[in-house]
């Protein structure tokens, strides 16, 4: 019987969906042996409220840390909680988001007890003892299987891999304390600057509409946009290209130094195809390209293309896609 | 200012990979190596450091075979003073291994900031920063995309998923380099010359015990072939037929 530990990511006093995704998989591992699953979660006092979620994604234990410092996101004292409940556990296996909050925080807690640890996992598998994840390599050209000796063994899974399933538990709610004073971190965060509002990550959206220098202008993203829109769901990236030339935050950038994505639907409007993109996207599951090039090597991976300028082909669509939606 | 940078030595990502008779490693023949992208950034932020402060010693630390050798001396190059190689007789994939004798190399350095690279893209890890700070007790920031220091103090930008935060920290400190801080300079044939005179250091790395194994490597099932549906707007009514029918996204 091996216990697994979920660390349930949130922000803002809000639940990330990667939360109910790193329970969703700890579960899964924990069935393989018959151990439970206690998910910690640490945040400004109020996100106690969210243990519920947790439980229903198969929570066994809930440990809630509530901290005014927990406001935002405090590395050094959520890392030294985090490691403290984890090195005290008994756990086989810790499991982290590989979201900008848990690749920082996850090789902390690997250091702090001096265990092993691999990210951005898209399989993972106890059987008996072992312990065995899947992680890709070199942009995701090579799959590697990685077995994990010693216990806890760190991992976190790529984001919208591991759909967050249904599997309600008690969630028995432990209150902890921080570790120390979190309010003595030496790193402060002193601003937080959010994107519009309510708009989707690229991470969590089943829809991705991405688009490229081939739409020749910052204000042409309104193309996009206004594509995005009409899915209701979808979030908006970008090629290098287009954040080099400041159309587009560096944030939005999807490839091999950007972003790794693998929504449902990924629409790529006037973008090629660059092998340092494709990295970032591949592992989508439906790939739509639309192109005026029907050379552009992004054919060679899209499910669905057109050829066409998008200024013609990108309304047509939108427009189509809220007819759609309206008849459903 | 004394700035640390480790740097690591990557192979071209553009290429077909082909997977070694062990079944467990990458083959190199044919696959060209050279400073991690990321690491360039790092590089070029600890110069700008300097330049800016008008004085300082960067050094730039890079464990693997002699063959990384050539990847430090780029980076003394672009303008780095010193290098110290930390002999392996091959990078271990394991982050723990790598980021214990990098940590052991640069307890007792006296560095105001060591500055690593978010990620490799071989290993695709993206640990070693944190992992270092944290055996050396510093504070750290990763993945930052602006970088400011002054008094003794730093702050640093970090992309979040669709936000942004501003940090503050005190010195000395472990940054891990986001793209976007900076544009890395090629070197010079002068700074290509000067390199070759600038001290080089070589001594075992202090490894630590491997904690993960690659049992296996396998290359990803291809995708199915692309296929064009038609062309201009004309196509769009087969396209939602397609995504509502076939892929179930609509
Ligand atoms: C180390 C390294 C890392 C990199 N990392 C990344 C990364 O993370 N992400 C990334 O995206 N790139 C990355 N790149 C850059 C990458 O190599 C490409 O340069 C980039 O992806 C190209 O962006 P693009 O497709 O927008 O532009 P282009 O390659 O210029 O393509 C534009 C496309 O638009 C089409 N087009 C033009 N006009 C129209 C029209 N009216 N209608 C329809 N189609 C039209 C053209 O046919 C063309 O195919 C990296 C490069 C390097 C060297
Ligand atoms: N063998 C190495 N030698 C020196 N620095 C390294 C080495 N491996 C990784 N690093 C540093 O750690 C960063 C992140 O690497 P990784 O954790 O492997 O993704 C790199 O960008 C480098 O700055």
């Amino acid at each position: 019987m091996a216990n697994i530990f979920a660390f349930a990511e949130a922000r803002g006093g809000e639940l990330r969906k990667v939360a109910l995704e790193a329970v969703t998989a700890a579960r899964k591992l924990a069935d393989a042996t018959g151990g439970e699953v206690h998910a910690l979660l640490v945040g400004a006092p109020g996100i106690a409220q969210k243990a519920d979620q947790l439980a229903e994604h198969g929570a066994d234990v809930v440990m809630i840390c509530e901290h005014e410092a927990f406001a935002h996101y405090n590395a050094e004292a959520a890392a030294s909680v985090a490691a403290e409940r984890i090195g005290s556990g008994g756990y086989r296996a810790a499991v982290f988001a590989t979201s900008a909050q848990g690749r920082d925080l996850a090789p902390r807690i690997a250091a702090k007890l001096g265990v092993g640890i691999v990210t951005d996992v898209t399989g993972i598998e106890l059987s008996g003892d072992t312990l065995t994840v899947k992680h890709p390599m070199n942009i995701g050209k090579i799959i590697a299987t990685v077995s994990m000796q010693g216990s806890p063994a760190v991992v976190s899974l790529r984001p919208n891999t591991f759909p967050p399933a249904a599997s309600p538990k008690a969630g028995r709610v432990e209150n902890v304390q921080p570790a120390g004073d979190p309010a003595a971190s030496k790193v402060t965060v002193v601003e937080m600057i959010t994107g519009a509002g309510g708009k989707l990550d690229l991470a969590e959206a089943p829809v991705i509409v991405a688009g490229g220098r081939g739409l020749k202008a910052a204000e042409n993203f309104k193309l996009v946009e206004d594509l995005a829109d009409a899915f209701g769901n979808a979030a908006v990236g970008a090629t290098r290209a287009v954040t080099d030339d400041g159309w587009r935050p560096h944030s939005d950038q999807i490839g091999q130094t950007g972003r790794l994505v693998s929504p449902d639907l990924y629409i790529a409007v006037a973008i090629s195809g660059a092998v340092q993109h494709l990295a970032g996207m591949r592992t989508s599951r439906t790939i739509v390209a639309i192109n005026k090039d029907k050379e552009a090597p992004i054919f060679k991976v899209a499910d669905y293309g057109i050829v066409g300028d998008v200024f013609e082909v990108v309304p047509a669509l939108t427009e189509a896609v809220r007819e759609a939606r309206k008849g459903s | 200012m004394k700035i640390a940078v480790c740097v690591k030595r990557v192979p071209d990502m553009d290429v077909r990979f082909k997977i070694a008779s062990d079944g467990a490693s990458v083959d190199d023949a044919g696959v060209k190596f050279d400073l991690n992208d990321f690491d360039a950034w790092a590089v070029e932020a600890a110069l700008q450091l300097k330049e800016k402060a008008g004085q300082g010693e960067v050094t730039v630390i890079s464990l693997g075979p002699s063959s990384v050798q050539e990847t430090i001396r780029k980076a003394l190059s672009m303008g780095a003073d010193k290098g110290v190689h930390l002999l392996a007789d091959k990078i271990p994939f394991d982050g723990f291994a790598i980021a214990s004798a990098l940590a052991a190399e640069l307890k007792d350095g006296g560095y105001d900031l060591i500055l690593f690279g978010k990620l490799s893209p071989d290993s695709s890890n993206g640990v070693t920063g944190p992992m270092v700070a944290e055996l050396l007790g510093l504070p750290c920031v990763s993945a930052i995309s602006r970088l400011d220091i002054a008094d003794g103090k730093g702050t640093a930008k970090r992309e979040l998923e669709g936000a942004q935060e501003i940090v503050e920290f005190p010195l000395p400190a472990v940054l891990t380099v986001d793209e976007g801080l900076n544009t890395a300079r090629y070197p010079s044939l002068k700074g290509i010359m000067a390199a070759k005179k600038k001290p080089l250091e070589s001594k075992p790395a202090a490894i630590g015990e491997s904690k993960v194994k690659i049992e296996k490597l396998e290359l990803p099932a291809e995708r199915a072939a692309g296929r064009i549906i038609g062309e201009g707007a004309g196509a769009v009514p087969e396209l939602i037929r397609l995504l509502h029918t076939e892929a179930r996204v609509i």
